[in-house]
């Protein structure tokens, strides 16, 4: 390291500790600024933990997926037999399953309890079904849709149900979830923008004689809007140590009662809170947010402050 | 070093501060601007620090022609410039060690050649002991000295004050005077605006009256009582 370096080094260094210093010099202005800047963050950062859960929750959800094909009453168990054969044949279906009416009614009476009344029917009112599963290779949405598409069209099929057609809308609902995640997380972004921008702005008028002193001895703007940007950096960095510690405390809150109630429903969920990747970015982001809305607020009244 | 063509300087309120005037202030020299208040005296100063603009006519500081400096040159102009004010400009809630600190911190100094630097600039003013004092704990005299001793810390060539002697009972203003008179002695170029006559016929210094804007007599006092020589009016 070159001495001049050394001096930049220190002389930065000296100034991120002077801004810290001056900012913790009034606490309860400090806290609150830093109060706003954490609400603002945690916000979208909870929203954005409760996606990340049910994404993880969802997503093994995708690859398993069959088409069911009902044919008609009329068509009876060796057309399905048939049926079934011919679509083993087609190279983008892994497996065929056949279920009779007779073993589909069987099932039913034991699993739904219903079998008196089931005695009652004179026929058997549930029709031959195949279970198909396509291969993995044409398990896209738009190949399971063609596939369902050719099905339908064979003779004595009556229906056929995809039954990933929920998936796909949990799916469509999760995106419309990430982008409104994203337009509060930008709006929420920006007021944290403001908040420092506004504070810095206060500070700057508070100190506008010192700015002043210093001009007249030769400062540059951008040396006396470095201590500006450092007491921005540290509010950011203020505002999303709190936003984490926030979530964290909700998702410790939340975790219990939500694990209960996936086990009611015989699930082994369990919600996963902010992972150390996730903490680094977001006090990447926050850091980021409050160099900026110092950045903007300083140059701006630095530049205004003549003597 | 400062050279002032037909300057006119005239505020947004409509006052014209200097009206077209001219002087030639040389390297090494020790000049005194006088004149009742309102003559013109800040106004040179301000525009000598760029802290003001001339409205029309030209200044030249160490052969460079002011009006080409832009705004982004402006701390590197006054870095050169040691400037002395009436109201000291300190820094309150920074002991006198780090208002005089300042102009080097500014400039990008190492801090070892800082700490030697302050050192000495406050033994020149006789402030030593004082260095880790808040200025509001001194007497106006010390803040005056501590401004000064801002003002040469960077070794400027060309030091500035505007009355530096305005609060001052007589004997700290005369200590004060020879404070500068010393930095002259050393090759400073050393101009001072000041109303206070009895003080300054006490110097053997070029001597330039302002009234109105205009300069109304230029000339040397020769100090112990002599008779003024080669005082000529304008």
């Amino acid at each position: 390291m070159t001495a001049g370096f050394e001096a930049w080094l220190a002389r930065h260094a000296q100034t991120l500790l002077g801004s810290l210093g001056r900012i913790v010099r009034h606490p309860i202005a400090t806290a609150m600024t830093i109060a706003v800047i954490a609400v603002a963050l945690a916000l979208p950062l909870f929203f954005n933990v409760l996606l990340q859960n049910t994404r993880t929750a969802t997503a093994n959800w995708n690859q398993a997926f069959e088409l069911s094909v009902y044919l008609t009453q009329k068509a009876g168990a060796d057309r399905a037999e048939a049926l079934a054969k011919q679509l083993r044949a087609r190279p983008d279906v892994a497996s065929v399953r056949v279920i009779t009416a007779d073993r589909a009614l069987a099932e039913f009476r034991t699993s739904s309890g219903f079998g008196k009344a089931l005695d009652a029917l004179e026929d058997n009112p549930l029709p031959n079904t195949l279970i198909v599963t396509p291969t993995i290779g044409a398990s896209t949405p738009e190949a399971t849709v063609a596939l369902k598409t050719s099905i339908e069209a064979a003779a004595d099929v009556d229906a056929v149900q995809l039954d990933t057609e929920w998936v796909q809308r949990l799916n469509a609902m999760l995106d419309v979830m990430r982008r409104v995640l994203w337009l509060t997380g930008g709006l929420l972004g920006l007021s944290v923008v403001l908040v420092v921008g506004n504070t810095i702005r206060l500070d700057i008028l508070n100190r506008r004689e010192e700015i002043e002193v210093m001009k007249l001895v030769g400062a540059t703007d951008g040396f006396a809007r470095r201590p500006f940007l450092y007491s921005g950096v540290w509010y950011g960095l203020g505002g999303g140590v709190g936003a984490v510690i926030v979530v964290a405390i909700a998702v410790a809150v939340l975790s219990r009662p939500l694990g209960h109630l996936a086990s009611l429903y015989g699930s082994q969920f369990h919600l996963t809170g902010l992972r150390f990747g996730a903490v680094v970015r977001i006090l990447g982001i926050s850091v980021a947010l409050g160099w900026l809305g110092s950045w903007i607020a300083a140059t701006r009244h630095i530049r205004a402050v003549e003597p | 070093m400062i050279r002032f063509d037909q300057v006119h300087k005239r505020y947004a309120n409509g006052r014209d501060a200097l009206a077209g005037i001219s002087f030639n202030i040389g390297s090494g020299e020790f000049a005194f601007l006088t004149g009742h208040s309102g003559a013109g005296k800040s106004s040179i100063l301000k525009l000598i620090a760029l802290i003001e603009r001339p409205t029309r006519g030209q200044v030249l500081i160490n052969n460079q022609n002011t009006s080409a400096v832009k705004a982004r040159g402006i701390p590197k102009f006054r870095q050169l410039i040691g400037v002395v004010f009436q109201d000291h400009k300190l820094l309150h809630d920074r002991p006198v060690s780090e208002n005089v600190a300042l102009p080097l911190i500014v400039a990008g100094v190492p801090r070892r050649e800082i700490e030697k630097r302050v050192r000495a600039a406050l033994d020149q003013v006789g402030l030593l002991s004082k260095e880790k004092s808040r200025p509001l704990e001194l007497s106006t005299g010390e803040q005056q000295r501590v401004g000064i001793a801002r003002a040469i810390v960077a070794k400027p060539m060309l030091l500035i004050a505007d009355e530096p002697t305005g609060n001052l009972d007589p004997e700290l203003a005369l200590e004060i005077m020879q404070l500068f008179k010393r930095l002259n002695d050393v090759g400073v170029t050393v101009v001072i605006a000041t109303h206070d006559i009895q003080l300054i016929d006490q110097f053997s210094a070029r001597r330039i009256v302002l009234a109105e804007g205009r300069v109304l007599s230029e000339g040397r006092v020769l100090s112990e009582g002599r008779v003024p020589g080669e005082g000529r009016v304008a």
